[in-house]
Order: C-alpha cells, then structure tokens, then sequence
C-alpha cells in the first residue's frame, strides 16, 4: 500500500505541470483573442500565386 | 442562391453594399457607388488580394467620406507616444481600427505585407479591434503605414487617451483567471484526497489519514492566503469604514474553516473543512469574473480628448507643421482642413466657414462664421481649409470647461446593490446566531469543545456563497441578453439601477432624431407630370437630398436631362422634356428670402414658374411614441435640448407638460437641470449622444449614450445603447425589473439552504460531509435558477 505515496505524489505532480503550463500559456497571452485564431484557421493557403504544392505544416506569418 | 447572389451585385456596390447611383464607377466588369470603394478594390487586385471578397459577400465599408492627412504621424514626439516598441530596424504599434467586423477584414489585415512588403506582420485581436503591425522603419514609416490602411478602407482611430487603458485593464483580468486556475487546481484534489475520508476508511486505509489531511491543509495555504487574499484585503477596507458587505461573512467563513481545519488536522481529531474551503473560493471567484465582465472594443470613459484629434496643423512663417495638441497655446495661426475638429477657441482669419456644432450644443443646422468671428472648439469644418488663431489653450476653452466641473472630479456615487444592503443584517444576524450557539453550549451545558464546534460551524455553514454568486449569475446572464439585443452596460451593477429609475430626460438632435430617417413635405401643388420630371432631375445628383427625394417621388425613369448642372450643395438644374426644371436652395433659384422660413428646404422651379418647396424634416427614432407612450405611464419624461425650440410643437405629442421641454440649453444648463431633478428625490436616467450631454451624463444615475455606429465616439456614459434597439427600451427596463426580482429570489433560496445547514450547525452536529455536500448544492442551484429564470423572463419580455 505504500505505492500509494508515491501513486499521489505523481499525480499532484503531473497536475501542477499542467498548472504551470497555464500560467504559461496566459502569460504569452494566448488567452487574450479567443476568437481570431478560430477564424484565422479556415484560411486557405494562395494557390495562385505558387504553382509548386505548398507545405501545409509550413508556419507563415 | 446563385442567381441571388449575381443580382446583388447589380444593384450593390461591389464593395461596400451600398445602393448604386445613376453615374455608376465601373472596374473588371464590377460594379462600384464611388471612386473609393473603386479604389480600395484596385488597390487589392493589384496586388492579388481578391480573395477579401470571396470569404464575405460586400466585406467593405463605404468610403465616400474620407480626406484625412497624417502628417503629423512623422513627428516623433507624437509617434514615441503611439508605438509599443521600437528599436534600430523595427517598430511595432497596435491600432485600433474600427472598421474591424467580418472574417474578410482579419484575411485581409494580416495579409498587408502584400501590399507593403517592409510589414513584417500583422495580427489582429478581433473582438478588440486592434491590428498589431510590426514594420522595418529604415524603408517605411508610421504615416506610410497609417496611410496605407486608410487607402485600403480601414482607418485606424489615434488617440492619445484611450490606448493606456485598456491594457490596464487586462491585467487586473488575467490575475483574476491565474487566481481562479489555483483555486480550480487545489479544489480538485482536495476533493479527490477527502473521498477515502467521506466513505469511511478501513483499518489498512486508517494510516493514510494523517498524510491526507497534511497534503489537504497545504492546499489550502495557497486557496486562502493567495486566491482569497481580497476578501480579507475589502472586509479590512470595509470595517474600517463601518460597512458591513458581503466580503465580511465570506472572509470570516473563510478564516474560520482555515483555523478549524488546521486545528483538526494538526490535533490529528478530524478531517477538516479543507474541501469547503477551496470549493467556496473557487466558485466565489468565478462568480467574480462573470461580474467583471467587459466589452473590449468599448471604451466608456472617453472625454473631449478622444474626440479632439491627436495633433493640429500650424502655420509658422508661411510653413505648414503638425504639433501634438497640447502644445497648442494662444496667439497660434492654426490650419483646418475640410472635416476637421476645430480643437480650441479661435478668431476666424481666412476662409469660408461653415461648421456643424450639433455634437456640441445640439444644434442641427451648421452655422456660418464671418472673419473676425470667435469660432467654438468642437465644431467641424464643412467647407474648405480655414485658418484660425486660438484664443483660448484646448483645456480651458468653452466647450472643455465643462469638464473642469466639480461632477468630473468626484467619482461617481458607486451603485448601491441589493446584495449590499441585505449582507448588512445577514452579516449581523449570523454572528448572533454563531454567538448565541457558542453561549448556549457554554453556560447551559458548560461544554467548551461542543461550544467551539457549532461557533465555528454556524460560521462555515452560513458563509454565503450561494448568496454571493447570485447577483452576479443573474446580472450577468442579463447583461449578455442586452449585449445581444445591442444595450451595452458598463458594469453588472448598472442593471440594478435600471430597475430603480422613475426619471427619464432625454436629449433631442441625435439621441430622439435618427440623423438618418429623413422626410419630405411639400408645401404647393403639383402634378404627376411634374414629379416625373423632378425625379429624373433628382436621379442625376448624389446629393443626399436628392437621393432622398429620388426615393420619396419612387419613380421609374422616363425622360433624358438635357444641359445638366450641379452646383455643389446649392442646387441642380437641366432641361427634361422640353421644360426647365430647377431644383434647389432659395439663393439657387433667386427668390426672395422671405419664403424660405429655414434652411433644410428645396425649392421647385419649372419653367420659371415658383411651384412650391419640399420641406426637409428630422424623424423621430422608429418607435419613440410608443416609447414615450409606455414609460409616460409611470414615469416622468423630460425633453432638455441645446436646439433652438423650431420641434417644439411637433414634440407636444410626446412629452405632454410644456415646462418639462428646455430648449436652447447649453451643456451646464443640462448638468444643472439633471441636478435639480436629483434634489427634489428622482432617481434620473439621461439618454444623450454629444459631448454638451457629458455633463449630464455623468450627473445622472445613469447615463446612456445612444450611437448609430457604437464604434464612434460617444461620451462617458454607463451604458450604450445602438439606435436600432431605440424602441426596446421599455422592455430593457422591464428586464432589469425581473433581474432584481430573481435576485431577491434566489437570495430566499439560498436562505433556505442556510437554514439547513444551521440546524446541523447549532446543535454542533455538522460533520464536513455535510458540509462538502450542501455548499456546491446550494451553488448549483443558484447558478440554475438565476441562469435559466433571467432567460425565461427575457422571452417572456421579448429580449431573446
């Protein structure tokens, strides 16, 4: 039964990681614009303009 | 839908959706009102951004209106004040642009490095309105950039006032959501670490109890003394003014589960009320946020600063140059452009001026000035450039005096709430009965443990948590069936004073008139025949008046104009079937000045034969008899206008007592007025739109701006209201009503599960099962009720 610490012990501590991920996360200020990103998503790439295929993971700003 | 949709765009601009004159602007086979709708469209196909148009229909605002001049963007004086940060390459501003509103606009908006490649990004805050745009100064600058959103439909509002605001703001918010995160975080396992203790531990299990209990009480450290911090900071506040809120029972509740849990744990007797503790405060906190609610693309604290521009054009030897307006002092020849704000008290010097002051003083007609004449700040130039010299510096000038009132210096009176009044006796009827239990077991039966536990545990059980999250679920579940029905409130305590007002004191030009809704009368007679001819004039002119004209006649188009002339804001003229039809102002026309009894008239010439003239007429918002009809019934209703009294008879109708109508008052008249209706008992709400209501406004109990376009400026007020929810608001005050009806409600609700608990309480039998169970009960329950009955009343109000 002694597992149990160490059972408790990780789950306090995988549950302050999260914690810490969402000071973090509003911190950046990723809560600031809740709506924006969910528009922004739904753009599609310029085909147009590039005639190769684009790379759809490709971070553009 | 197909062919619906090609036929909008016939009949609309292309890009802005407006109705199409006869004199159409054609590009790509499109369809466009005016040369800058024309314009912003070739801008973007130039440069292959015809994709703005794909993702709405009519994504554009109308530009007819625009000739703005940035230079002052180049000083830096001014640019140091407006930028967030800039270094040896890159400078980045956030600006707030209203013109924000579809998913066209953010495509378009983060795609400006297209059009000006030294953009290295752009984002955009939607419901904030604000674009953030990083540039490389070395190849652009600031004004470029300004200029360039400007040219493409979407011109930025710079304020020096408004920006510093805002991001104070945001950081009291996101303290609050940390506050609430640790609260969520420690309630949680709390709960999941008092389970074992709720269903009865095994003799095996009997050992983890002590571990338990010492994990749960340093959860709680940081629930008390971090998330719950303000209570004790406001009770503190509180006491030492000598009023009992609402935060003294919560703070006492919470400091007496700490103290017992401690005890208990530490004594090693009990478990503890730890899982209360954090569950009080994190349900306490969220009730908070929903309170502190706000709009971010609203600003309700604007003064004649925001209004005023940033920055004013000077003529120094003959030189033009742009310096920040509060450097502005007197004996300075200063230039104003067409459409400008004249931003301080000035002699006129050179130019023709003809300026609108209705924002001001309320008067609808724009005034003429003749050189040598004292020109009021505030107006707006309608005619050309115009140049001045200030005689008085901007903040001491007649229109900003005002603001130099005692109303502006003295916070406004903080909105006294139900749940204040009531935790006043809850606060003292609770420690009677803590104290009186404590007395009981202590004197009858001289038992000091049994005494100890039910003075604590009347505490515990009593703390108003259901009582003090139901003013804020209700207010705010109202709040958002008024942002829906476009009723903007500052604050969730607005609601509450709603429900109180018995006073209504209206303002005329812009607040009762829709600038708008225009109508026409003739005074004359004429034939059908000769309307025809009047609306194939009419149908050439863009002038609004025209076009308004065009609508009233509603007429197909028959006849050619032959010999067409325009005289711009003067009159039209042209031959239509043989005969001569003029169209326009008495001087346009030659006729004696004595039949023209005011200026909004057009008069009709055929043939040089004088038929009569149309009057031009301001109507009342849709819906303002009957508005005036229902609140008459019981409440009084005030007209106070900074206009000469020419609607006095048309408004007898609606406001039947001849004295409560002031006419010609000037902004402090107002202030006075609102004051005097205060002294004699009324609870006075003011509606209004311009700066000469400021005063009033902020004199009121409650204040509300009513706009056509909520992103324009209107002054400091407790709520906005847009013009086409006018003839809503009885059913906004009947709203309120209800709100505070469900307050008092849920109030004997939670009451209710009090008394429960305090059952247990007194006879010192409360276990913290009993507690862990009845404390998210009761919350749940009014979270509920107050939720779901503010939204059954809305639709029985017809707000929903």
């Amino acid at each position: 039964m002694n597992m149990i610490y160490v059972l408790i012990g990780c789950s306090i501590l995988l549950a302050l990681i999260f914690l810490a991920a969402f000071f973090w996360a509003s911190k950046t200020g990723q809560h600031d614009d809740t709506y924006t990103p969910s528009v922004r998503i739904l753009f599609d790439e310029e085909i147009s303009e590039q005639k190769e295929p684009q790379k759809y993971d490709e971070d553009h700003f | 839908m197909l062919q619906q949709k090609t036929l909008k765009s016939e009949t609309y601009c292309y890009h802005c959706g407006d109705d199409l004159p006869v004199n159409l602007y054609l590009h790509d086979d499109k369809h466009f009102c005016c040369l800058g709708c024309k314009g912003v469209y070739q801008i973007l196909s130039n440069h292959n951004l015809d994709n703005y148009y794909a993702y709405n229909d009519i994504p554009g605002q109308t530009q007819k209106t625009q000739s703005k001049h940035f230079e002052y963007l180049d000083e830096p004086e001014i640019m140091s004040k407006l930028v967030n940060y800039t270094d040896d390459k890159i400078t980045s501003i956030t600006l707030y642009i209203p013109a924000i509103h579809c998913s066209s606009c953010i495509w378009l908006l983060e795609n400006l490095h297209k059009i000006n490649p030294d953009i290295v990004q752009s984002r955009i805050d939607f419901l904030k309105k604000q674009v953030a745009i990083m540039f490389k100064h070395e190849h652009t600058s600031l004004r470029l950039v300004v200029e360039m959103l400007v040219s493409i439909g979407y011109e930025p509002l710079i304020s020096l006032q408004d920006v510093v605001k805002k991001q104070q703001s945001d950081f009291s918010e996101r303290n609050l959501v940390k506050k609430i995160a640790v609260a969520g975080f420690c309630f949680g396992n709390v709960m999941l670490l008092s389970f074992p203790e709720y269903f009865g531990l095994s003799d095996l299990e009997i050992q983890f109890k002590f571990f338990f209990g010492w994990l749960n009480l340093a959860f709680a450290l940081p629930v008390t003394f971090y998330c719950g911090r303000d209570y004790f900071i406001s009770a503190y506040h509180n006491l030492r003014k000598g009023i009992l809120n609402l935060d003294f029972p919560l703070a006492l509740g919470i400091t007496v589960m700490f103290i017992r849990s401690l005890v208990e744990i530490i004594s090693n007797t009990g478990a503890g009320f730890v899982d209360t503790l954090c569950g009080l405060v994190f349900f306490l906190l969220i009730g908070k946020w929903m309170q502190q609610r706000t709009y971010h693309h609203l600003s309700f604290e604007r003064d004649y600063r925001s209004y005023f521009p940033v920055a004013v054009t000077l003529i120094k030897e003959g030189k033009e140059k742009p310096v920040p307006l509060n450097e502005l002092s007197t004996g300075q020849r200063m230039l104003i452009r067409s459409n400008e704000i004249i931003p301080a008290d000035a002699i006129l010097l050179k130019g023709e001026a003809e300026i609108d002051f209705s924002f001001v003083t309320g008067e609808s007609k724009p005034v003429k000035k003749t050189l040598g004449e004292v020109v009021y700040a505030g107006g707006r130039q309608l005619l050309g450039a115009i140049e001045l010299e200030v005689v008085k510096p901007v903040s001491q000038s007649y229109l900003t005096g005002l603001w130099n009132n005692q109303a502006f210096f003295t916070e406004k009176n903080r909105i006294k709430t139900f749940s204040d009044t009531a935790s006043k006796y809850f606060s003292i009827v609770l420690l009677l009965i803590a104290l009186g239990s404590a007395a009981f077991w202590l004197l009858y039966k001289g038992n000091s443990q049994n005494a100890f536990d039910s003075f604590t545990a009347v505490l515990i059980i009593a703390c108003p948590c259901a009582l003090a999250l139901s003013s804020p679920f209700t207010l705010a579940a109202v709040l958002s069936i008024f942002d829906k029905n476009k009723f903007y409130l500052k604050s969730t305590a607005v609601v509450e004073e709603l429900a109180r007002i018995d006073t209504f004191v209206f303002d005329k030009t812009g607040t009762i008139t829709s600038p708008e809704a225009t109508g026409f009368n003739f005074e004359g007679i004429i034939t059908d025949e000769e309307k025809q001819l009047l609306s194939d004039l009419a149908r050439n002119s863009g002038h609004p008046l025209s076009r308004e004209l065009v609508k009233l006649l509603n007429r197909d188009k028959i006849y050619p104009v032959d010999e067409y002339v325009e005289k711009i804001g003067r009159g039209i003229s042209g031959k239509i079937n043989g005969n001569t039809v003029k169209l326009g102002g008495s001087t346009f026309l030659n006729l004696p000045l004595v039949v023209s009894p005011s200026n909004s008239n057009v008069h009709v010439m055929i043939n040089d034969h004088y038929l009569g003239y149309f009057t031009f007429r301001q109507r009342w918002r849709e819906g303002f008899k009957d508005l005036t009809f229902k609140l008459s019934k019981w409440a009084d209703l005030h007209l106070i206008s900074g206009d000469k009294d020419h609607d006095k008879q048309t408004l007898i109708p609606f406001f039947p007592r001849a004295q409560q109508m002031q006419f010609e008052q000037s902004p402090q008249n107002k202030l006075d007025y609102i004051q005097r209706l205060q002294q004699s008992g009324k609870k006075v709400l003011m509606f209004g739109d311009g700066l000469n209501d400021a005063g009033a406004l902020r004199q009121s109990n409650l204040g509300v701006a009513v706009t056509d376009n909520i992103n324009n400026f209107s002054p400091d007020c407790d709520a906005i209201l847009d013009g086409a929810s006018f003839h809503k608001i009885p059913q906004f005050i009947q709203q309120a009503k209800d709100a505070v009806k469900i307050i008092h409600i849920s109030f004997g609700i939670s009451l209710i599960y009090n008394a429960l608990g305090l059952y247990f309480a007194v006879q010192g039998l409360l276990s913290p099962l009993i507690a862990a169970i009845l404390m998210p009960v009761s919350t749940v329950t009014i979270i509920l009720f107050t939720s779901l009955t503010a939204r059954l009343y809305a639709a029985k109000n017809k707000l929903l």
